[in-house]
């Protein structure tokens, strides 16, 4: 066992916890990250909603919770739905402080997937940020409507045979003021978004890559490189959508011309969960995020 | 001689209701549209739209996310109220059971109403007896008067320091809510002095709180052990709350219960709700003929008021309990309330199941229950269904 | 100071504890390759790397969960997963 240098031992912290270590989140779970990054640019003036999810156990119990902020629990269906009462209220009490909802994929495309809607609808000031980690993994790694094609849950042991709802793109039709997509590989492409997001007016939309060890079946070590695999194969396109105006940012920019994009197989390799996939599944898989592209060309020229 | 009293009017239970959420000042509304409430969501509307009443109304998809989005408002400080019904009671009801364990001050108006299936829009009681359980002081209204009063009395009574728990006002759907009866309002200062600006406020950025997180068994049971005395000691604070109204408007209360001519009564009517109204000219006209009959009147039925009625039965000989539900594969809930409440005292309960569905009942019907029994056709449980 | 009777928690570094018991392999820093990019502080997913005066970083053990990720961002290979001995 190495001895930590003395110099090193006595020198004082200059970057304070905004998400508190010694949390309950698996080793290699980026979401005490996520967290710890949306706080930093978010302030002391937020709070949290946070739905039935992994983040529910990983802000602990009535004897202490990592979060600095306030947190207020919502049932599974209902965050999108606190929020907006949460958010009417502090502007009606004259407070300057923004409500972030911290809800997984299922919360968010699944059970609460109305409830999102119809406060994207009414345009409530709130900022939502889905966490996809592409199933319920809090329960036990079920498949959820963001789950992707081919991928192996407890529920679709052979595979899911349904592709991934497109969340990001259903949200950008409810014409909200701001879309973004954002992995936890790119953390000062996320940050800038959020940042840009903290100060519009109006329902704000993150859908963040949160990508799972024990879920996804990969060494806990490889987490931001399976994040930064997906936006390099393509899978993930990194964009944010601006009162209608698509651009795409950061690496994703040059993703555009096909050549440039890794092979998904790059990406594939590395998870247990897409270890049964068939040479044909992949075939159809690479062909979807290929017409994904194709789309996204459109939406990029309008 | 003719005397001109202020503030007498005449309205239905609906709008009554939605004068008195006017009167509270609430900041956050959240409604979703159901028969027979929507006429009160309407009216809120047009209060908000002409500036009389300063609140955001959200306009939600669905009642989960009413009751969901008035719990948050009402956590960050905000006096709330929400109103509903049947299915959408029913939809509400995991938010019910999560405001009712967290214990957050809320009004809920529930215009009472059967449910599906079959699906009816008539009155009954199965909605919001079905929601007993879930830690929530529940008062029912007999007349339009009464909506008026009990809204403004959950307010203070939800927010009472001893007390912290959210309020179920129940009137009955149509017979109440779209019912024209004479009102007897207060004006607004007197509401203001009874109910002052909320406190309860659980979002502070100087100090963090987690609410509402994972709580261990040992810790759990701690939690709903301290709620269930909140709930016994409300008790007082409700019969406290309820003399003060008394004073500030001039009309009785009543506080848990009311027994009405029971001093002297061999067999006295148990009921709650609109049709007590009913069973009361049913007791003035077998007390015209000489039969020695009274009526106990549950105002509050949680926290269940066991030891008034034990005290109010003291002397009879046997109850006629009517309930306008059923708990399928064992009895009427009241009934069986009842029967426990008064388990050691000797005296009969017999079970009336009536009006379910909306059937109509009326004072002839409860008049001839209480003959047959006078007549000794005793029962144990008497559908009246034909 | 919020005082009610209801369910609440409040912030506590630790909350599940000293998750450093849960290492089975702990990251060693090699101070003399470290050229201070700081990578390993940003990406850390339990924000258990903290960043001192100076640039330089010190890997908090005492909730350190051993999940491997700063060994495998570190561009200098300066971080090596070495087994936990107790």
């Amino acid at each position: 066992m190495t001895e930590v240098p003395s110099y090193i031992k006595e020198k004082k912290v200059i970057r304070q916890q905004y998400f508190l270590r010694g949390n309950a989140a698996c080793p290699g779970c980026p979401i005490p990250k996520e967290l710890d990054l949306l706080l930093e640019v978010m302030g002391k003036k937020t709070v949290l909603v946070v739905p039935a999810s992994c983040s529910t156990v990983i802000m602990g119990d009535i004897h202490g919770s990592p979060s600095t902020v306030p947190v207020v629990h919502s049932a599974f269906a209902s965050a999108a739905a606190i929020a907006s009462g949460l958010s009417r209220q502090l502007k009606m009490r004259g407070e300057d402080a923004k409500v972030v909802v911290w809800a997984g994929d299922g919360a968010t495309g699944d059970i609460g997937f109305a409830t999102v809607s119809g406060a994207a609808e009414r345009n409530e000031d709130i900022l939502y940020v889905c966490y996809d980690n592409e199933a319920f993994m809090n329960t036990g790694i079920q498949r959820s409507s963001l789950t992707p094609y081919g991928a192996w849950t407890t529920t679709t042991p052979a595979g899911k045979r349904e592709f991934k709802k497109p969340l990001p793109f259903i949200m950008m039709e409810h014409k909200i003021p701001y879309v973004a997509t954002a992995s936890i590989a790119y953390p000062f492409d996320y940050q800038a978004k959020v940042k840009k997001a903290k100060d519009i007016q109006g329902f704000r939309y993150i859908h963040l890559l949160s990508p799972c060890p024990p879920g996804w079946r990969f060494d806990s070590s490889l987490t931001i490189e399976v994040a930064k695999l997906a936006v390099e194969t393509g899978i993930w396109p990194l964009f944010e959508v601006i009162n209608g105006k698509f651009q795409l940012t950061g690496i994703s920019k040059v993703l555009l011309d096909k050549s440039k994009r890794k092979p998904i197989t790059e990406y594939l390799k590395l998870q247990g969960r897409f270890s049964k996939m068939s040479e044909k599944d992949i075939k159809v898989m690479q062909d979807a995020v290929d017409a994904m592209w194709d789309y996204i060309a459109e939406l990029v020229k309008r | 001689m003719i005397t001109v009293q202020k503030n007498v009017t005449a309205m239905v239970g609906n709008h009554a209701v939605a004068y008195a959420v006017k009167q509270a000042k609430p900041q956050v509304l959240a409604v979703f549209p159901i028969t027979p409430q929507t006429t009160m969501l309407e009216k809120l509307a047009e209060y908000i739209n002409s500036g009389e009443l300063k609140a955001e109304l959200i306009k939600v998809e669905g009642e989960h996310s009413a009751l969901a989005a008035v719990y948050g408002a009402a956590v960050a400080g905000a006096r709330v109220f929400t109103a509903t019904s049947s299915q959408g009671l029913l939809y509400m009801t995991e938010m019910i059971y999560w405001v009712g364990g967290e214990r957050v001050p809320i009004v809920n108006a529930v215009a009472t109403r059967a449910l599906a299936e079959p699906w009816s829009i008539w009155d009954d009681h199965q909605d919001f007896f079905s929601k007993r359980d879930a830690s929530w002081i529940m008062m029912m209204a007999e007349k339009v008067q009464d909506a008026y009063d009990m809204t403004l009395q959950a307010f203070r009574i939800s927010e009472d320091k001893r007390v912290i728990l959210p309020v179920m006002m129940g009137f009955d759907g149509f017979i109440l809510t779209h019912t024209m009866e004479r009102l007897e309002i207060l004006d607004d200062e007197t509401v203001e002095k009874f109910l002052p600006p909320r406190e309860f406020n659980l979002i502070d950025f100087n100090d963090p709180v987690n609410v509402g997180p994972i709580a261990a068994p040992d810790d759990y049971m701690k939690i709903k052990y301290e709620a269930m005395k909140a709930m016994e000691g409300s008790k007082e604070v409700i019969e406290e709350i309820s003399k003060e109204y008394e004073l500030i408007s001039g009309r009785k209360q009543y506080g848990l219960i009311e027994c009405y001519e029971c001093e002297d009564a061999d067999y006295v009517f148990v009921t709650a709700g609109a049709w007590t109204g009913d069973a009361r000219e049913a007791v003035r006209r077998l007390r015209n003929e000489g039969k020695k009959v009274g009526l106990l009147k549950l105002r509050v039925i949680r926290p269940f008021p066991k030891e008034r009625i034990k005290e109010a039965l003291k002397g009879v000989q046997g109850v006629v309990v009517f309930d306008r539900e059923y708990s399928y594969g064992y009895g009427g809930i009241l009934a069986n309330e009842i029967k426990s409440a008064i388990y050691n005292t000797g005296i009969e309960v017999m079970s009336v199941i009536a009006g379910i569905g909306g059937k109509d009942v009326r004072p002839l019907h409860f008049q001839k229950v209480m003959e047959d029994v006078l007549n000794g056709k005793k029962f144990e449980e008497r559908w009246l269904n034909d | 100071m919020i005082d009610y009777p209801v369910p609440l928690g409040r912030p506590k570094i630790g909350s599940s504890g000293l998750t450093g018991h849960w290492r089975l392999m702990r990251p060693e820093i090699d101070y003399s390759k470290c050229t201070k990019c700081r990578l390993c502080v940003i990406y850390c997913p339990e924000n258990t790397i903290d960043l001192l005066e100076g640039f330089d970083v010190r890997i908090d053990y005492d909730y350190c969960k051993g999940c491997g990720v700063c060994a495998q961002i570190c561009p200098q290979k300066a971080i090596q997963m070495v087994p936990e001995v107790k």
